[in-house]
């Protein structure tokens, strides 16, 4: 193999992946261990990566606890209440209590977050969201990442997490390989910070050829969080919870600005109101406790984003589609038809660029709404991820077990769409995330617990082998065939990719199916899922670029995996308008008002699912 | 809404390449110049067209469902902490709009943390991360505990 092998050693604080929650673990590293050696290792530029990379036009995760707006168990329940009721309360409090500490230094540092002329107070777009013009939030937190870290490795796709051979399940550091040169790269650390992403495109986009980059979620965002942890044995909880979005037709713009700002509002493609006439067949299955229109419009109790997407998708269902925003009313005033415009400047250029090719003005016409393909993500609006400890001073016991945001492997923290049970962190919250995950983990190495760690040559040399077997692969039958991709000993990652996301989305309760899946075919999707992870043994790479989408499909394909193991466990449909079990579907709590847990044996490859307590915070004499 | 290059202006700099999130510019070795190879993995995030120095990226809307005849070009400028837009629609229509990307000079009031005060043990024992309890609270004091908002676990079914 002409590769170079390069061997970074003595790291005390690895980030692997570098988006928001990166960022701020590498920022924090340096306050907490000053003399530690700090490293960064990012799939792409960390001035533009992950999630924010094209920018923000809002903060959604910012309490306001110093202008007595909102205090953390205020931001706990709307969480729990979103998410049907299934969320990590302490580590949600715990996030709560620090985020704006975070928000104000992102102020000091210089991006310019809009105020209200009022009060002098930040400007609020809704009870969470605050407005920003965040072209370079990125570049500006990347900034501070950058004065941290002692090294920052840009272009590296980190593949695996090294574990250590002294003491069995703790972590000993992270190999990929520069996505350029195509040198092999050894991470040897003490603690690693997994800052990698969620996952876009493991279900069928609704946009064909082309347009299939234009998905909700940065197409970047490959799904390796996942594919990185399940692989090395952490457990995970939640991975049933995707996500559907409720955005512009299309160009997937954001709605939240929209809804809460400019006070625009939704109907069918007849004018009317539709959500309310759902709502009582809706009760049904989810139970009043779940959804009461009457105590959400009397209160701050919001009606969950999922049911309202089952309203808006049974409406079309109905035949009475397309469902639009009504625009036209708001974008007669300037400023927020200024607002609406640059909000998909903002962060959603793509839809801007719909709209002049489509010569659609929201003063003069509402545009589409649709609902999107699912997406598995653990930062945004759901709460996929790893199984991680709670802080000390929080957690009940079977939620702690020593180092704030540890997950189940020793010495493995996480933040952002890494950790589990923490929705709406948001930006901001990821970023804090990453925060809380670099104090612990620097604690754990000061408390000794990363002593004598060993990686023999045997480790590093069989990842290596592993790395680069798709262009071994296609090298060896590449000639073959006379000419173009279809050769009966490989498939390129392109073909692979859209396996499996026809098969997700057939069997997983993709868009094309209205979101509906059952005990059946998810067993099916299962042994579809073992076909073509034979295959993906089989994945023929022609260059370097290659090999990052085939490294990518192998983490999405991990990802869609341990999706299905837990949608199968999971016997009743928590979450109506995300997906539908219909085997199972009511919403019920005697048997699931529950977290699912799961863990992957390395060895072996079987999955054990457990259902772990949900303990909510309540008044201390409730 | 994939990037396209123009030839005539591009001359392969290479600063699209570095910045490209997706992996997705690169150089063609016959023109020397850049281009987008893999179009159906473009987010349209802009990242490369902000950053070239020739004006030479543009964004053609995505074939499946953009019709042709449009443009957004930008211009960012770090020096003045401006962005600047024009929307282009395919009747014509234009619109203009300016940001601000900073309030700051770029990167001063971000400070290194090897050069400032390490925390003590105290700090180090409590829940507070850097510079907190800064901004935590209005008045009075510290991090938010479960006693001090008057909280408790409970488990089981709470709505």
């Amino acid at each position: 193999m002409a590769y170079k092998t390069i061997v970074e050693d003595n790291i005390d604080v690895l980030v692997a992946g570098a988006g928001l929650g990166g960022c701020g673990a590498a920022f924090e590293a340096r306050f907490w261990g000053q003399d530690k050696k700090i490293v960064i290792a990012e799939k792409a530029n960390i001035d533009r990566s992950g999630a924010v990379a094209q920018g923000l036009y809002a903060i959604n995760c910012y309490m306001g606890t110093r202008w007595n707006e909102n205090n953390p168990e205020d931001h706990v329940e709307y969480a729990r209440i979103d998410l049907m009721g299934l969320v990590r309360e302490d580590l949600l409090f715990d996030m709560a209590r620090h985020v704006d500490s975070t928000v104000h230094q992102f102020e000091e540092w210089g991006l310019p977050l809009m105020k209200n002329p009022d009060n002098g107070q930040f400007m609020r777009e809704g009870r969470w969201q605050i407005m920003i013009h965040g072209e370079s939030y990125k570049p500006i937190v990347a900034e501070a990442a950058k004065k941290s870290a002692d090294k920052v490795f840009n272009r590296i796709c980190v593949t695996h997490l090294l574990m250590d051979e002294a003491k069995e399940n703790r972590v000993a550091g992270a190999v990929g390989f520069n996505v350029r040169t195509g040198d092999f790269h050894v991470f040897k650390s003490k603690a690693v910070i997994c800052g990698a992403g969620g996952a876009s495109n493991i279900f069928r986009p609704r946009s064909t050829g082309e347009g299939a980059g234009r998905v909700w979620y940065a197409p970047w965002s490959s799904g390796s969080a996942y594919g990185l942890m399940i692989e090395a044995g952490a457990k995970m909880t939640q991975m049933e919870n995707r996500i559907v979005l409720a955005r512009f037709k299309d160009g997937y713009g954001p709605v939240g600005a929209y809804f809460l700002h400019l006070k625009t509002y939704t109907q069918n493609g007849f004018g009317e109101e539709y959500e309310s006439k759902w709502f009582p067949e809706l009760q049904k299955m989810v139970g009043k406790e779940y959804l009461d229109p009457e105590l959400s419009h009397r209160t701050h109790r919001p009606i969950p984003t999922c049911l309202r997407n089952h309203a808006l998708i049974s409406e079309v269902n109905a035949g009475r589609g397309p469902i639009h925003m009504v625009t036209m009313e708001a974008f007669q005033d300037p400023h927020l038809e200024e607002v609406g415009w640059e909000n998909f400047l903002g962060m959603t250029i793509g839809q801007a660029v719909l709209w002049a090719a489509t010569d659609v003005d929201p003063k003069n016409e509402n545009p589409e709404l649709t609902t999107s393909e699912p997406y598995v993500m653990g930062s945004h609006a759901t709460g996929s991820g790893a199984w991680c400890s709670g802080p000390e001073d929080v957690s009940p016991d079977e939620y702690f077990w020593g180092y704030n945001r540890m997950m189940t492997i020793e010495g493995l923290f996480g933040a952002g769409d890494a950790v589990g049970g923490t929705p709406h962190a948001f930006s901001s919250g990821s970023f804090t995330e990453g925060r809380l995950s670099a104090k612990a983990a620097c604690k754990y190495i000061d408390d000794g617990k990363a002593e004598g760690i060993k990686v023999s040559e045997k480790q590093i040399n069989g990842f290596k082998e592993a790395v680069f077997k798709p262009l071994e692969h296609y090298k060896m039958y590449r000639n073959e065939i006379v000419a173009g991709d279809v050769n009966p000993h490989y498939i390129n990652p392109r073909q692979g990719l859209d396996r499996l996301q026809k098969l997700m989305d057939e069997y997983c309760g993709g868009a094309t199916v209205n979101y509906m899946t059952n005990g059946k075919l998810l067993n099916i999707g299962l042994k579809k899922l073992k076909l073509l992870e034979e295959d993906l043994e089989k994945l023929g790479a022609s260059d370097v670029h290659e090999l990052l989408r085939a490294w990518e499909l192998k983490h999405r394909h991990r990802t869609a995996e341990c999706v299905t193991q837990h949608t199968l466990f999971r016997k009743e449909t928590r979450w109506p308008g995300y997906y539908y079990r219909g085997d199972a579907m009511k919403l019920d709590d005697e048997n699931w008002h529950c977290l699912t847990v799961s863990r992957r044996d390395p060895e072996t490859g079987e999955y054990t699912m457990e259902k772990a307590p949900v303990y909510h915070l309540v008044g201390k004499d409730d | 809404m994939p990037t396209f290059v123009y030839m005539t202006r591009c001359d392969g700099c290479g600063h699209c390449v570095d910045i490209c999130p997706s992996d997705i510019m690169h150089i063609d070795k016959t023109y020397r110049r850049a281009y987008n190879i893999e179009p159906n993995m473009c987010w349209e995030c802009y990242s490369c067209v902000k950053a070239c120095p020739q004006n030479a990226i543009d964004v053609r809307g995505y074939a499946d469902f953009a019709p042709l005849g449009h443009s957004v070009r930008v211009l960012r400028e770090e020096e003045k902490g401006t962005i600047s837009w024009k929307i282009k629609f395919r009747d014509g229509t234009e619109k203009s709009f300016l940001s601000p990307i900073t309030t700051k000079p770029w990167g001063r009031d971000i400070p290194k943390l090897k050069d400032v005060d390490g925390p003590s043990q105290e700090m180090r024992d409590s829940q507070l991360l850097y510079n907190e309890p800064k901004y935590i609270r209005f008045d009075d004091g510290g991090v938010h505990t479960l006693e001090s908002n008057g909280l408790k676990f409970k488990q089981g079914v709470v709505y």
